[in-house]
């Protein structure tokens, strides 16, 4: 096996992340992947929005494109189209992936084009201190919610199935083999394929909720299997939302893999590589 | 030698992009731009280029510069309210140095405004609509012979410089079909490559002319893009020095080397009392004006820039130290004249002929505005 380092931009270290925080995790069970893979370091190209997940793609040495809130994904298509050479993987958050940039990821996921996303979910918006997202569980402290979250969550993975993905994944940051796994597996998939990463923000979600630091955090993930919802259920903020409302958890693992036409943009069929 | 052709401008559009090596075309339906997307679709494939329509403009200016970063020449085409969306990315550009075209059909506004109608409501959003201190070119063709030239000239300078590009015309360009013979050989600019080995490369050290060496993603130079402010190892800073000289460069490169960028067109402005300026389609009117004015014996001229960003003030002010007045015609309640206004600083009197009703300015109209009354006033 290599050595993680081969794949690390040393000399951008210290890196951005807080102390807790399972993004590293994240990264290193990656980077596991790309190694079992044998992808060649020249041509893995990994795209990023904004956020602190996406912050990740500075630290590794491929070429790396930190682009604008959101549009990861619709940067990452120019790129594949232009180059399909490239291995691409996109590395987002839930706020940028699922707020901002929702439009970009549901027609990349629809077209099936050949790009792999990441999504980093820690339930709340990090970089900017902790303000509620999409994926913030009803109920749950942020910094823009005092009072509780009074809106409902999405589902990521239902999301993107319903958009059309052809693989659609979800794993714990508490299981770093099965991330490897999975987003092997995501890798190696012929067209679009979605790994939503449960992981967490013991700075911001952690300490406003009161549920623990980052072991703690992990821990919840590996014991209930369910993400970062399951151990809120059992917390109330706001009282008019019944318990019963909060989801019970959340599945993991491959949850659909199929294989249909890689999109490949309008070109000639003898350029078409799939 | 080539024979006529009767096209459109946004067909010129397309075959002057295509000449300049154009291989990826990402866009979004738009009057009056989609003729744009609709023949790039039928042309590109052919020619080993791509061709997708994407969600939205955000995305298809992002898909162009990842297109871009890929090595391959990228453009998208749209009109003002697309124009807007852009913005972001127009800026994302500018400050990552991905070279890519942005071609603006324009038409009236604000919002969905007057989307069959001419207008040059854009040429200030053009150089300042996306945010922070960023350089700017923005090139505008006044014929659809000159939007075939402008074009090729528009990739040109986005890999001359690695800058974004903007071309703006109006919708009667657009739509106008001409009979134009295209040149047979055109100048073709491509990127720098790095000399330096994949090892020692770092993405953003620039040599004397400003402008860093840009290899495609895949070529074997692995290196970080962002649009945060960064260091010439390409890499996000706080430093207030480091980001200085960032944004000086990105500045300096396009200054210091305006005599490639700006192009104007003057006609008899020697012994002119009052020059017209106008830009794009009014370009045309105002030359018809001062021809009629000419044999009226009106000793009239015309100044049009083809290059609205960088704004030629010396050129400006070269002729408003030789004319009494300076008529300043656009299709807008007045954008560029405030320009015309600096250049000149008091050495000419600064008219405006300003029309924002989706009605083009005419001939008629600007022979009357440049003829003196009775008392001998304008």
């Amino acid at each position: 096996m290599t050595d993680v380092k081969t794949y690390l931009r040393e000399w951008a270290m210290p890196h951005v992340l807080c102390p807790g925080c399972a993004h590293g995790i994240v990264l290193r069970s990656f980077l596991n992947a790309v190694d079992q893979l044998q992808i060649d370091q020249d041509k893995l190209a990994m795209v990023a929005g904004i956020g602190c997940s996406s912050r990740l793609v500075g630290y590794v040495d491929f070429c790396t494109l930190h682009g604008t809130h959101g549009r990861a994904p619709a940067f990452a298509t120019g790129l594949k189209l232009a180059r399909p050479d490239l291995k691409v993987v996109v590395v987002t958050g839930d706020g940028d992936a699922l707020a901002i940039g929702g439009n970009h990821l549901i027609h990349a996921a629809r077209r099936n084009i050949d790009i792999t996303v990441l999504l980093l979910n820690n339930s709340i918006y990090g970089m900017t201190g902790g303000q509620a997202a999409p994926t913030t569980p009803e109920g749950a402290l942020a910094s823009t919610t005092p009072a509780g979250n009074t809106e409902p969550n999405f589902d990521a993975c239902k999301l993107l199935m319903g958009a059309g993905a052809s693989f659609v994944a979800r794993v714990l940051a508490a299981n770093p083999m099965d991330m490897t796994k999975v987003m092997a597996d995501g890798l190696d998939h012929p067209g679009f394929s979605f790994i939503e990463v449960i992981s967490d923000c013991p700075e911001y979600f952690g300490r406003y909720n009161k549920v623990g630091g980052g072991a703690e955090m992990l821990t919840w993930m590996s014991v209930r299997d369910e993400g970062v919802a399951g151990p809120l259920a059992e917390k109330r903020f706001v009282n008019h939302i019944p318990i019963e409302s909060v989801p019970s958890g959340m599945e993991t693992g491959v949850l659909q893999r199929e294989i249909r036409p890689v999109y490949a943009g309008v070109r000639k069929v003898e350029d078409h590589e799939s | 030698m080539s024979q006529a052709q009767l096209i459109q401008g946004n067909e010129a559009c397309v075959k002057g992009a295509l000449a300049a090596g154009c291989r990826f075309y990402g866009g979004y339906p738009i009057t009056p731009s989609s003729e744009i997307a609709e023949q790039m679709v039928r042309l590109l494939p052919d020619l080993g280029g791509v061709f997708i329509q994407m969600e939205d403009e955000i995305a298809s200016l992002a898909s162009v510069i990842g297109a871009s970063l890929a090595g391959s020449k990228a453009m998208t085409a749209t009109s003002g309210p697309g124009f807007s969306l852009m913005q972001e990315h127009i800026g994302y550009a500018a400050m990552t140095e991905v070279p890519c075209v942005v071609v603006n059909v324009m038409r009236g506004g604000p919002s969905t405004g007057l989307p069959t109608s001419p207008s040059q409501g854009d040429v200030m959003q053009a150089r300042w609509g996306t945010h922070g201190d960023h350089p700017a070119i923005v090139l505008a063709p006044s014929s659809v012979a000159e939007v075939f030239d402008v074009t090729v000239k528009a990739f040109n300078l986005a890999e001359r410089f690695r800058t974004p590009v903007i071309i703006l015309y109006d919708e009667i360009i657009g739509h106008t079909r001409e009979s134009v013979v295209l040149p047979d050989s055109i100048e073709v600019v491509d990127r720098v490559q790095p000399t330096d080995a994949p090892a020692d490369f770092w993405p953003m050290i620039a040599p004397d002319d400003g402008v860093p060496p840009l290899p495609a993603f895949g070529d074997g130079y692995r290196f970080h893009v962002t649009g945060l402010a960064h260091d010439e190892r390409g890499f996000p800073t706080n430093d207030a020095q480091v980001a200085e000289a960032l944004v000086a460069r990105l500045h300096n490169k396009i200054d210091a080397h305006l005599d490639e960028v700006i192009e104007v067109d003057t006609y008899m402005v020697d012994d002119a009392e009052i020059a017209v300026f106008a830009y794009g389609i009014v370009g045309r009117s105002a030359r018809e004006a001062v021809m009629r004015a000419r044999d009226n014996g009106i000793k009239a001229g015309l100044i049009r820039p083809v290059t609205l960003w960088p704004f030629p003030y010396e050129q400006v002010a070269e002729v408003a130290a030789q004319v009494d007045t300076i008529l300043v015609a656009e299709m807008n309640l007045g954008q560029i004249i405030g320009e015309v206004e600096r250049a000149a600083a008091g050495k000419a009197e600064i008219k405006g002929y300003l029309r924002a009703d989706g009605e083009p300015i005419t001939p008629t109209a600007l022979l009357e505005a440049i003829t003196p009354d009775k008392e001998g006033q304008r």
